[in-house]
């Protein structure tokens, strides 16, 4: 510490590039006290990068930081902890296989001694500042046996353990369940009263919730300016992406399954092990129609990644079938399940999704390599998997430098696309799409969305998977919701709202 | 030979044969929890038998011999630590991978230390090493006491390091820091410990207990030196790591594990008890697998990045 109260705290003149992309380009930003102030901005606008900037985890290639008017250089964290600024990073900073504790000591360097380390003078601080902003803590608990939520918590107790006053959060809310966000939105008001805070988000709603003030970023520049309450979160939105964006919305005529009961994905009875050896799923049925979207709504953690997998043979099935256009699939391989129809969209896109080291294009023909449309005799068909993926490369909006880029080093939402390109262009009966938008910007989404509704006006059955109600109600012709390996209910989409679904995630249900 | 007496010399032999696995096994104990697998370990126990050897071999009939010893241990210790601080400049500022990095070190510190044997020594030449400090007391009592406190005071060193060790890990900041880095090397960049200068600092002390353990080798048990004096010690010690979930605690029962199961097939072959002795050669390696197969995924425990480079500014 030893340094006065931040103010202000000006950026001026920031850039910053990476081999091939200028990420910050000349930013001008400044912060007052007391005040919250939204950084808003597409995946890959540069917000992240600017932020990292200020904690001094990266160094600018330009331009200066001013506190309270005087110019300050950070050459590493342990400087911006010194003038009072935290960080809160999408991806939490906390180290699994140690106890909250001991996160937490890893940044008090007064709990440092020469031969030991005083965790005591450490839980006493934590057990301080969670009381004094209402966030309780078990100093003791194990980091990975916390729930998302729980986590998120530490991260903030921890970041106010080192002193923060001047608070950044970036994305706090990307992983949070609708209830957790709520109440994340409420403390954040809250804590405003005595700390500065910048938020980082592309939830505009979160956004007008929150902030006082909101800068919009595209391309790595300031684009607007402004107070929060004088636009609308269209507004933002258009600024944002630099284009109008409408999320759109199914059409439904609440169309059944089939006159048969069954549809065309028809899951009977399923029971599936989750990794510890519990029953995840324990005797879930539902059947999606052909032309139908059935969204899955419920809290991560209840049973969706298990029926997803089991969906796609990634996972064993205990018992109870899943029937696609009458072939049953439980038990059998992913590659019965390809060769079936099946598409799926997985929940984490970098590791299951693409193999990341491999090219755009190899990844756009990875399920049908094998086949005679990219290979002949054991050689490739280079050039026709070339053109294959220059065609999807339009046809999807894929923003890639070449095909040749490597698939792992595109942004999350080229990423998505690329799996959407190679599922969809596959032609698909059914398709399974886990969190198909997870961590996305608002242009991304909407793009998405509108994929799922062509494919869902040319027939396919399409089971979506999402903790975000707004898309699950803005696509579903009927929406399930599940609760600890159970379909609760099955309501039609247009009764849904958001109240009675978020009961329903919480295991309530009244008869 | 009664079959007690069997045992007790089965014991007797054993613990002393551990030491050398123990120390190097502390040492990358350090180094896998900060996030390096040094397979380079049998290398760097080479160049510390190799460089202990010589002032004991050289000193001979000096008046300095009576310090020879300890001043070959320093040295091997600090051989070592250069070894490692070798190898933390390759892996870490570099980012090489580290399996072929630690290739590359065994063979450099193995051939250098035969080549320069040969160049400067010649032939096998025992030389006096280090001897037995039984504890007064202690070492008559019976069977603890020969087991236990007959030994070299480089046995009795190993074996307090063992709780040493641990509470570096656990229980002070620079352990705390080398978990995290070997954990989630990210999170402790964000919070302004740096990453490298931790992984060069477990790594320079791994290197020095490896050059210490091969130190024992040369003064303490074999009394000698050889080009095949380590004959893969560096290589189970880094399996037994693994074994010994990254805690010292764990390591030292591996070591004690393996060298009993060798001290065994020892003394079958001298007790001429009729066992086809390859096997018995055989039993504590193959023993070393059959355990690591066995022991369970290390989900949650151990060091998660172990193996991977740290770029801070590799966006994910």
């Amino acid at each position: 510490m030893g340094h006065e109260p931040i103010r202000s705290l000006e950026l001026r003149g920031i850039t910053k590039r990476f081999p091939g992309i200028l990420a910050c380009d000349r930013i001008d930003l400044s912060v007052g006290e007391h005040s919250v102030r939204a950084l808003v901005g597409e995946n890959g606008a540069g917000k992240t990068t600017l932020m990292n900037i200020l904690m001094g985890l990266y160094q600018p290639d330009e331009g200066r930081i001013l506190i309270n008017g005087s110019e300050v250089r950070f050459r590493s964290p342990n400087d911006a902890f010194d003038h009072g600024i935290g960080m809160v990073h999408q991806h939490f900073m906390l180290v699994q296989n140690l106890t909250v504790a001991e996160n937490v000591a890893l940044g008090m360097k007064s709990a440092h001694r020469p031969l030991w380390l005083d965790l005591k003078s450490v839980r006493s601080r934590i057990i301080e500042v969670s009381e004094r902003h209402e966030l309780p803590v078990n100093p003791d608990a194990l980091v990975w046996q916390l729930s998302v939520g729980e986590q998120q918590r530490v991260e903030l107790v921890k970041t106010l353990c080192l002193g923060a006053r001047f608070l950044i959060l970036d994305e706090p809310t990307s992983a949070l369940t609708p209830q957790e966000t709520d109440e994340l939105i409420a403390l954040l008001q809250k804590m405003s009263r005595e700390l500065s805070i910048v938020f980082i988000s592309h939830k505009l709603h979160e956004v007008k919730a929150l902030s006082d003030t909101v800068s919009i970023l595209r391309r790595g520049r300031i684009v607007f300016e402004g107070r929060t309450e004088d636009h609308s979160p269209a507004d933002l939105a258009a600024l944002m992406t630099g284009h109008e964006v409408e999320l759109p919305r199914v059409e439904s005529g609440g169309s059944a399954p089939a006159a048969d009961g069954r549809g065309l994905l028809s899951i009977r009875e399923l029971r599936v092990s989750g990794d510890l050896g519990n029953l995840a799923l324990d005797g879930v049925s539902l059947d999606v129609a052909p032309g139908e979207i059935v969204g899955l709504a419920g809290v991560s953690g209840n049973g969706q990644r298990e029926l997803a997998e089991a969906l796609n043979g990634l996972r064993p099935v205990v018992s109870g079938s899943i029937a696609l256009n009458g072939a049953e699939l439980a038990g059998r391989s992913a590659s019965a399940a390809i060769g079936q129809g099946m598409g799926y969209i997985p929940e984490d896109r970098n590791t299951e999704g693409i193999v990341p080291s491999f090219s755009v294009r190899e990844n756009l023909v990875l399920k049908d390599v094998g086949g005679g449309a990219w290979s002949r005799g054991g050689f490739l068909r280079l050039g026709r998997i070339a053109a294959n993926a220059a065609e999807l490369r339009d046809r999807f909006d894929i923003r890639c430098p070449s095909t040749d880029t490597a698939a792992g080093s595109l942004s999350g939402g080229n990423i998505q696309k690329v799996i959407l390109a190679r599922e969809l262009a596959r032609g698909p009966k059914a398709l399974v799409a886990v969190y198909p938008t997870r961590g996305l910007d608002m242009g991304a989404e909407e793009f998405i969305h509108k994929q799922l509704l062509a494919r869902r006006s040319e027939g396919v059955a399409i089971l979506l998977i999402s903790e975000e109600l707004e898309e699950i109600m803005n696509l579903s012709d009927r929406i399930a919701v599940i609760y600890k390996g159970r379909i609760l209910r099955i309501v039609p989409g247009r009764d849904a709202t958001k109240r009675s679904l978020g009961l329903l995630m919480a295991g309530v249900v009244d008869e | 030979m009664s079959l007690g007496q069997f045992l007790l010399n089965v014991l007797i032999l054993g613990v002393p044969f551990s030491v050398a696995l123990l120390l190097a096994g502390l040492g990358e104990t350090i180094n896998q929890r900060a996030g390096v697998f040094n397979l380079g370990c049998e290398g760097i126990m080479a160049m510390g038998a190799f460089v202990a050897f010589l002032p004991p071999y050289f000193m001979a009939g000096t008046p300095l011999e009576g310090y020879a010893n300890l001043i070959g241990v320093a040295l091997a210790i600090a051989a070592g630590a250069l070894l490692g601080v070798l190898f933390a400049l390759v892996v870490v500022t570099f980012r090489a991978p580290q399996g072929i990095a630690g290739i590359g070190l065994q063979m450099l510190g193995w051939g250098a230390a035969g080549t320069l044997f040969r160049r400067y020594v010649g032939g096998v030449t025992g030389v006096q090493g280090i001897r037995a400090m039984p504890i007064p007391g202690l070492s008559n009592l019976p069977v603890i006491g020969p087991v236990l406190f007959n030994h070299n005071p480089l046995v009795y060193l190993a074996f307090l390091m063992v709780p040493a060790f641990w509470y570096l890990l656990f229980k002070t900041p620079w352990g705390l820091k080398v978990r995290s880095v070997g954990t989630y090397p990210r999170a402790a960049d964000s919070l302004g410990i740096r990453v490298s200068r931790v992984r060069y600092q477990a790594l320079a002390l791994g290197g020095a207990m490896a050059g210490l353990a091969g130190a024992y080798l040369s003064l303490a048990q074999a009394k000698m030196f050889a080009d095949d004096l380590i004959a893969g010690r560096g290589f189970i010690a880094v399996a037994l790591v693994y074994f010994g979930r990254w805690n010292p605690v764990g390591v030292m029962g591996g070591a004690l594990l393996f060298s009993l199961a060798q001290a065994l097939q020892l003394s079958i072959q001298v007790a001429g008890i009729d066992f086809p002795y390859e096997f018995a050669v055989m039993l504590p390696y193959v023993l070393v697998i059959v355990v690591l197969s066995l022991v369970r995924k290390a989900r949650m425990i151990g060091p998660s990045e172990l193996g991977k480079p740290f770029d801070r500014e590799q966006r994910i």
